[in-house]
């Protein structure tokens, strides 16, 4: 579907729920085009297809505010999201703080971003599958001590996203993004295997790294994990190297976000203007980044993207708002409604921004402590900041990697983490919406045997 | 073919019999026989139509108001190990014969005629008495108030509340070219209430929340009715609002009944699921036949739990579901299976095929997974501690395949002192190695509980409902990771 069918059906939505009682509309209409090929021991494992479609409005009226979505775009599939939004807003209550924006405030420009690159729609699956196969191929032949695999995937989507809404606006932009990933398998003693995947994605197809260098990063981190064990339960620093900060990094989005704010479900909920991290900790979410995976040239409102400054030197400087969290708040929206309707704000590309040292230098300035590659589990309570996870890595001693380290735990209160960082590293990679350098924290408690 | 769930007739699927794009056993051949004319072994397709709603009750007003519908068919071809997927949203014969030849492209051989589809009766797992869906949002949104009602009654300390209900209503149809033709109405209904309480500077969240494949009956159940959750969750956030610092290090810890199964999902159930098995990177490759847990556990998963979240008819390969026995007394005995692991191992298809929606592969998933009860009593299980955690609510948890190695999230948990239940303790999480965590199973309680209807499984970006149930547990050292190093 062109941009233009899209301008088309979103607009003749918008009009008939005008007509059927709405006093305010929002009406998203997106399309995409998907493939996705998984290839496992030489051979092609998946090849997925498809085109994609949906239509999703949020109606006001008055005060009362529904939402509803379709995947179905034939006339009686669009008949009933109209009906369906029509009908629900009488089932809800009159919320004071609904509404538009102000006219006034919405993007007059529609800058090009270059988000979308045609390269990335047009690899077939042969392609793809020739992509994937050179990236296990790499991982394979790497060391003969990978002996499995959970598979190689390249994956390209390319979309169209169209917002119209009855305050005036009307406006489109097309995305892409292409990506790698390769999940080597290498045997470990006890019945174990050890994996530790690595991936690639950019939204222009030239950028991607080469499925080479991703095969054989992905072995190198795979047979690095072979040994791994428990250490003893213990206080030390620890490092996260980038896609662990990353995690952290998203941890934190949640909780400056408006709704998380107004909700009173975030532990930085009456802490704007003071220290959350750090000195040497400075975020921003930045929708503007020419081909950022997270740019957008306008937010689910309407309203012009700004880069915003969240935290400059560990002090908290904004929330992110939509223009309802906004007013929930009194304060100004800062442009970050999140695509969808009703979905409040969200981050766009939330970067914290590289220091100077090497990730080398980190390591090497660190006389003991942990190196965490991987994360896992939920163990985050948002309202109190209480943060206890999962980890593996290596032991550091010396400013060297002694041993691989798994089945352990880190835990801190998330506030003290962030203001316990005492270095950041310059390995800043924009490969996701939310990026992080490495960065090590002072202290934390480990637990293990 | 009946089904127990009386669906109006705009809430029936357009593939319906009787509906504009009528998807009948013939045309359902026909499209099979155009999925398999490049040489393919083996094709099915997967037509789905579900509706979604939810209301949300916030600040003590129903917000919001939401309804989607997804519609669309998935065509499978596989040949050997591989498979091509391709969907429409569109079922105009067109875009559905553009799906069928999409998904057939990986084949390159003689063509195979399908078997002609013949459809059969299914179990009836799921008789709802009053259908969520099609009752007047009025009445569901007069539960939400009275959770509201409820919460901040139960203490002047609860600042927020949250209260929700999200139903679905899901008809699916099934057709293969071994001949399997099977069309089934899935109904989900999910409760779910969260308070804020906030005292002297301190604040704490609490929830609660359950459902099921139930209808607004579920409400009439003992212990289940808006007020009552409304309690709970007030209780636990009250509970954790003076918890003190979690410990850390290994020590014995004891599981509540009930949603304390997510050990089992994480430390056993995904290890099981017999994809990781075929590729050989689980770690319970090649076990079946070997000790790989205490002699007290025996784990089945159990599609059958009737109006449970996990229950299911027929699974979206066109597959009956039943009990399948996983771990016998500590012994590995079988793996839960899709359609092509096992015609990998030369097993029976266990019903373990499942995919969040027409967009997706089927993959092999849990059901309702069960540590079945044992021969303890939970007081005495408790008195057997002098040291250790007691985990009462649980956040969610998350397994490595390859290694073993699983976490789960504790939201309410005490410290066990003296065989007594002493202090709240802060969030924390539990890490463990699946075949060693469940080795170290050295009691096991015999008051077996079915979580209530709240857990949600991801698996490769997917989502499907799944149960958990177990008795209490006590595991013999394990690590917890808290913030507490001092008292070790």
């Amino acid at each position: 579907m062109s941009e233009d069918v899209l301008k088309n059906l979103a607009s003749d939505v918008l009009e008939r729920l005008k007509k059927g009682g709405a006093t305010e509309a929002k009406v998203v209409a997106r399309t995409g085009q998907d493939l996705s090929v998984r290839v496992r021991m030489s051979e092609v494992e998946l090849v997925e297809e498809a085109g994609t479609r949906s239509l999703s409005v949020r109606v006001s009226k008055g005060k009362r505010t529904a939402t509803a979505s379709t995947s179905d775009l034939t006339a009686p599939g669009i008949a009933r999201i109209v009906s369906d939004g029509l009908e629900l807003c009488d089932l809800t209550e009159e919320d004071p703080f609904t509404g538009l924006p102000d006219p006034a405030d919405l993007a007059k420009e529609n800058p090009d971003l270059k988000l979308f690159d045609p390269a990335c729609g047009s690899v077939t699956a042969a392609q793809a599958v020739e992509r994937a196969k050179r990236g296990e191929k790499a991982a394979q032949e790497f060391d003969a001590k990978i002996t499995n695999s959970e598979g190689s995937t390249f994956a390209r989507t390319a979309g169209g996203f169209v917002l119209a809404t009855s305050g005036g606006f009307c406006a489109g932009y097309r995305g892409s993004y292409a990506s790698i990933s390769v999940q080597p398998v290498a045997r470990d003693e006890g019945g174990r295997n050890r994996t530790a995947g690595y991936w690639s994605a950019r939204r222009v197809l030239s950028q991607l790294e080469s499925e080479e260098s991703v095969g054989r990063e992905a072995a190198r981190r795979t047979i690095a994990l072979l040994g791994a064990r428990k250490v003893p339960t213990c206080s030390v620093p620890v490092i996260f190297e980038a896609d662990a900060a990353r995690s952290l990094l998203g941890t934190f989005a949640g909780c400056i976000v408006g709704d998380a704010i107004y909700r009173r479900s975030s532990y930085l909920t009456d802490r704007l203007g003071s220290p959350v991290a750090s000195s040497l900790v400075t975020i921003v979410d930045d929708p503007l980044i020419p081909a950022g995976p997270g740019s957008r040239p306008f937010d689910g409102d309407g309203l012009p993207s700004r880069r915003n400054l969240v935290v400059e030197n560990g002090v908290l400087k904004t929330f992110l708002l939509d223009t309802y969290g906004a007013r929930k708040l009194g304060m100004k929206s800062t442009g970050s409604a999140a695509g969808a309707t009703g979905s409040g704000a969200g981050t766009s590309n939330f970067i914290l921004q590289a220091g100077t040292m090497s990730l080398e230098e980190l390591v090497r300035a660190t006389p003991k402590g942990l190196y965490v590659t991987h994360m896992m589990g939920f163990g985050f309570n948002p309202v109190t900041g209480d943060f206890s996870r999962g980890a593996s890595g290596f032991w550091v001693e010396n400013g060297e990697f002694v041993h691989p380290v798994s089945e352990i735990t880190i835990s801190l209160n998330f506030d003290q983490l962030l203001q316990r960082i005492d270095a950041v590293a310059n390995d800043l990679d924009l490969k996701s919406s939310t990026a992080s350098p490495s960065v090590r924290v002072s202290e934390m408690t480990v637990a293990g045997s | 073919m009946s089904n127990p769930v009386p669906v109006p007739p705009d809430l029936r699927a357009p593939f319906a019999p009787g509906g504009p794009y009528e998807l009948d056993e013939e045309r359902a051949r026909k499209l099979l026989e155009i999925a398999l004319a490049r040489g393919g072994e083996f094709a099915d397709l997967y037509a789905e139509f579900a509706i979604g709603g939810s209301l949300v009750l916030e600040e003590g007003i129903v917000k919001s108001a939401s309804r989607g519908v997804s519609l669309g068919l998935g065509v499978r071809v596989r040949r050997g190990e591989t498979a091509g997927y391709a969907y429409t949203e569109d079922l105009s014969w067109e875009a559905l014969v553009r799906a069928a030849e999409t998904a057939a492209q990986i084949a390159n051989g003689q063509p195979v005629p399908p078997v002609a589809v013949a459809s059969r009766a299914l179990p009836s797992r799921y008789v709802v008495l009053e259908p969520s869906i099609t009752t007047s949002g009025l009445l569901k949104r007069g539960l939400l108030a009275r959770a509201d009602r409820a919460a901040r009654a139960a203490d002047a300390r609860v600042t927020r509340v949250e209260a929700s209900v999200a139903e679905s209503f899901r008809e699916i149809l099934v057709a293969t070219s071994d001949g399997r033709f099977a069309h089934d109405v899935q109904p989900m209904l999910r409760f779910g209430l969260r308070v804020i309480v906030e005292d002297k500077g301190r604040r704490q969240s609490g929830s609660s929340g359950g459902g099921g494949r139930v209808g607004l009956e579920y409400f009439s159940r003992p212990g289940k009715s808006p007020e009552e959750h409304a309690r709970e969750a007030v209780r636990s956030a009250l509970a954790m609002l003076d918890a003190r610092e979690a410990p850390a290090g290994a020590m014995d810890v004891v599981l509540a009944p009930g949603d304390s199964g997510i050990l089992l999902h994480e430390a056993v159930g995904h290890g099981l699921e017999a994809d990781f098995n075929r590729k050989g990177v689980s770690n319970y490759s090649s076990r079946i036949g070997q000790s790989v847990a205490s002699s007290l556990c025996t784990i089945v998963d159990d599609a059958d739990k009737p109006n449970s979240r996990g229950a299911i008819n027929v699974d979206d390969e066109g597959h009956v579901p039943h009990s399948t026995v996983l771990i016998e007394q500590g012994i590995l005995r079988g793996y839960m299976h899709d359609a092509q692991s096992a015609a990998h191992f030369g097993v029976s298809p266990t019903g373990n095929g499942r995919r969040e929606n027409f967009r997706s592969v089927p993959l092999p998933r849990m059901t309702n997974t069960l540590l079945l009860a044992g021969p303890h009593d939970p007081e005495e299980i408790l008195k057997s501690v002098q040291r250790g955690l007691f985990a009462r609510k649980f956040g969610g948890g998350q397994v490595d395949i390859a290694s073993g190695d699983f976490v789960f999230s504790l939201s309410e948990a005490y410290l066990i002192e003296d065989g007594k239940i002493t202090a709240p303790v802060r969030d924390v999480n539990l890490i463990g190695n699946g075949p060693d965590a469940l080795g170290r199973v050295t009691m096991l309680g015999n008051d077996v509980e079915l979580s209530d209807g709240i857990w949600t499984c991801g698996k490769d970006g997917q989502s499907v409902p799944v149960g958990v149930g177990c008795p209490t547990i006590k595991i013999s050292g394990m690590t917890v990771g808290g913030t507490d190093v001092s008292a070790r």
